[in-house]
């Protein structure tokens, strides 16, 4: 028997496409059905009058911590968070324990991932342990259902490494993700080096630690002619190394993430911990760099980062604290954000969450083109909450986000059209 | 002063906190003070039945003794507890430290910590007062008490002084808090070292940044210098301290370009012939064993403050 969903009366936004209006979208038998097509007798109908109905959202970077660090988050808790977030789909970084760099990690993952309430693209390691010695097996990973290789959480230091990388990841058809950071510069570096380093008396993690990195995978990518993705772009001369890079033709893609383009590195006044991260906030200057980035179409996608720690790695003194916060359940308020100041239009953000993510991880979605998987994801602009840590599905509350009023909320998210998560409106 | 003014803080994080009445009344406390120490008996029973902690997770003889003598002229019960930082760091955490702490019912923690932001934090899980003796490259606010005391006495005044410090002022807490302190109450700060030591946004806390040793000693009024961390020398930010004490030494040259009367400060313990020559250390413009006498004033009234507020 089919089992058909219909979607009725929601803002259908679908760049893909040059779709942008009212309208219903029927889901048939997992699949999104043509136009015109009369839905069953036995439909469902729900009525998503008021909300966007959009492609899947596609979180490019997230730690689920499984296998290894499950008191901190796992695939189930993440995955929930993601849907709960809007995200049909995340693409996990391999820094577990043990690091994602062979077949038995990346089967186990997706073993879990199965059970799990979104999609979850599994990142294999560059390099071996990601110790950044010798290359990872690519190949058989790939078999495995890796779409991207990184050593996220470090830099590939060696030089030789990473143009190998570039080269035989191509063969593969993964995307190269960098994390690019100078570690010289940014050696014990806790926060973003500015008047506010110097304030607080905390070691400060100069913006050059981002750009000298980024400008060595753009002339590594420049010189070898191969695609190369920048994880977290959080600084004014990054964004404008990836500007001229593209304008010159360099196959050179990158995201930033919700807490860079909206908080600076005031927020970690009063030694918060939530306010930790690697790369670290920085700027007004480099956030507002990182906005034009993504309204000029530098920065290709938003990503969150989602790094879940507990009060363990937290609540400690802040130079002891871990990297990282929490973003799958804010990514979306903050992103529509941008929106509502006229930052970013509409069909930007279906680009920068859905399309984009998923042209650069060569992954299914971005469209809801008739036959395509029902990977849909429905948001109430409107919705106002506050985000507070009773409300947060990931198992670790580590945001900097904590208390803020956010408006825009997921109402619904569909996987091969099956509702993996709804909030009651 | 305004009419009405109270002193409402509860802990000393750092002077960044303490608005120019707070200071004002700081220092004329720490004044009124001071004779105390000047007594045969050299004790006032203001504090009698109180429970002073001295937290110190980083090795300090000076400003620990400081204030014990402080806390016990007037009369409290002190305690010494010296824990390593990397203790903590294996096992027991700050938090846990500062509960089990906390339950014994102490009224003030001192705490010296080797991370910039600890006695916050310590502040968000305990109900005693917290001074702050000292957090990594942050705030060391009763030195910059002191400081502005001996100053202030020297001087009569603080407003529209020339206050120059030279040194690390990267991985100085007694700089940060004597930018803040000096500039709040009307004095001007110049500062200088090597480049290498001069961390970006100085002039946000409110001092002048100088390309010359000549350009900030020049019609100073206060030459203070900084002890140089001969254990930094790891992470060398110059060559060599031959080399320091040649272009960034003060020497009765150098001072010449002050004002006549001029004074010379340092935080202590000097070393010797590399930021301080000694004649200049020892010389009759050097009042650093009057910022050690001070230093039992200025402890003694934030003590006694802070105690009003608990
Ligand atoms: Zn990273
Ligand atoms: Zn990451």
């Amino acid at each position: 028997m089919a089992e058909s969903l219909l979607l009725q009366n929601g803002r259908i936004i679908d760049p893909d496409n040059g779709f942008d209006r009212q309208g219903d979208l029927l889901i048939v038998d997992g699949k999104v059905a043509a136009v015109g097509t009369p839905p069953p007798e036995d439909v469902q109908i729900v009525d998503v009058r008021g909300c966007w109905v959009m492609p899947g959202l596609i979180d490019m970077h997230v730690h689920l911590r499984e296998p290894g660090e499950e008191y901190k988050e796992d695939i189930e808790t993440g995955t929930r968070a993601a849907a709960a977030g809007g995200f049909t789909a995340v693409a996990c970084m391999p820094n577990t324990r043990p690091v994602n760099d062979c077949l038995a990690v990346t089967s186990l993952i997706l073993e879990r991932a199965a059970r799990g309430s979104a999609r979850v693209y599994p990142v294999g390691a560059i390099s071996r342990g990601s110790r950044g010695e010798s290359l990872a097996d690519f190949g058989e990973m790939k078999e495995a259902g890796v779409v991207a290789v990184s050593d996220d959480g470090m830099p590939v230091v060696d030089s030789q490494l990473m143009r190998r990388a570039l080269e035989y990841a191509a063969d593969h058809r993964l995307t190269v993700i960098s994390h690019s950071e100078e570690l010289f510069l940014s050696r014990h570096g806790v926060m973003n080096e500015g008047p506010v380093s110097t304030r607080l008396g905390l070691k400060g993690i100069p913006a050059a630690a981002e750009a000298i990195m980024v400008y060595r995978d753009i002339a590594l990518a420049e010189y070898t002619g191969r695609p190369v993705h920048i994880a977290h772009v959080s600084t004014a001369m990054a964004t404008d190394l990836i500007r001229a890079a593209k304008t010159r033709g360099v196959r050179v893609t990158a995201e930033t993430t919700p807490h860079y383009f909206t908080l600076t590195d005031e927020a970690v006044q009063g030694y918060n911990t939530n306010a930790k991260m690697n790369p670290p906030l920085r700027s007004e200057a480099d956030r507002r760099a990182v906005l034009q980035g993504l309204v000029d179409g530098t920065l290709d996608a938003v990503a969150t980062d989602h790094a879940p720690h507990s009060t363990l790695e937290k609540d400690v003194e802040f130079d002891l604290a871990a990297n990282g916060v929490i973003g799958l359940e804010t990514a979306v308020p903050l992103t529509l954000e941008l929106v509502r100041r006229g930052v970013i239009d509409e069909q930007r953000f279906v680009r920068l969450l859905s399309l984009n993510p998923a042209r650069i991880l060569n992954v299914p979605g971005g469209s809801l083109a008739p036959g395509q998987p029902a990977d849909v994801s429905v948001i109430d602009p409107a919705e106002q909450f506050v985000y507070t840590v009773d409300s947060v599905m990931s198992k670790s509350k580590n945001s900097p986000f904590l208390g803020r009023s956010l408006q825009g909320r997921a109402v619904m998210t569909l996987v091969d059209g099956r509702v993996m998560f709804s909030r009651p409106r | 002063m305004t009419s009405g003014y109270n002193f409402t803080q509860k802990h000393i994080l750092g002077i960044h906190h303490l608005s120019a009445d707070d200071i004002d009344f700081i220092l004329k406390t720490a004044d009124s003070f001071k004779e105390i120490s000047t007594r045969a008996i050299k004790k006032v029973p203001t504090m009698r039945g109180l429970t002073v902690v001295n937290l110190f997770f980083e090795p300090s003889t000076r400003t620990r003794l400081s204030f014990e003598i402080a806390a016990k002229r007037m009369s409290a019960d002190t305690y010494n507890i010296s824990a390593s930082t990397s203790s903590t760091v294996k096992g027991e955490t700050l938090i846990d430290t500062a509960r089990n702490i906390s339950a014994m019912k102490p009224d003030i923690i001192i705490m010296r910590h080797s991370f910039a932001g600890a006695p916050d934090m310590l502040t968000r899980y305990i109900d005693a007062s917290v001074i702050n003796a000292g957090d990594g490259s942050h705030e060391h606010p009763s030195q910059g008490l002191l400081d502005m005391m001996t100053v202030r006495e020297h001087k009569g005044r603080l407003e529209g002084l020339k206050v120059t410090i030279v040194g690390d002022i990267l991985h100085s807490r007694v700089a940060r808090s004597d930018i803040l302190g000096f500039t709040r109450m009307g004095a001007r700060v110049f500062v200088y070292g090597p480049a290498t030591m001069i961390p970006p946004g100085l002039e946000e806390l409110g001092a002048t940044v100088c390309s010359s040793l000549e350009e900030a000693v020049a019609d100073a009024d206060v030459v203070m210098t900084l002890r140089i961390q001969k254990e930094r020398q790891k992470d060398p930010l110059f060559p060599s301290l031959r080399e320091y004490a040649q272009k960034y030494g003060i020497n009765r040259r150098i001072l010449d370009r002050a004002r006549p009367d001029a004074i010379v400060m340092h935080p202590g313990p000097i070393n010797r012939g590399v930021e301080l020559m000694p004649d200049v250390a020892d010389g009759p413009r050097s009042v650093i064993l009057d910022q050690v006498t001070n230093g039992v004033a200025v402890r003694m009234a934030l003590l006694y403050l802070v105690m009003g507020n608990s």
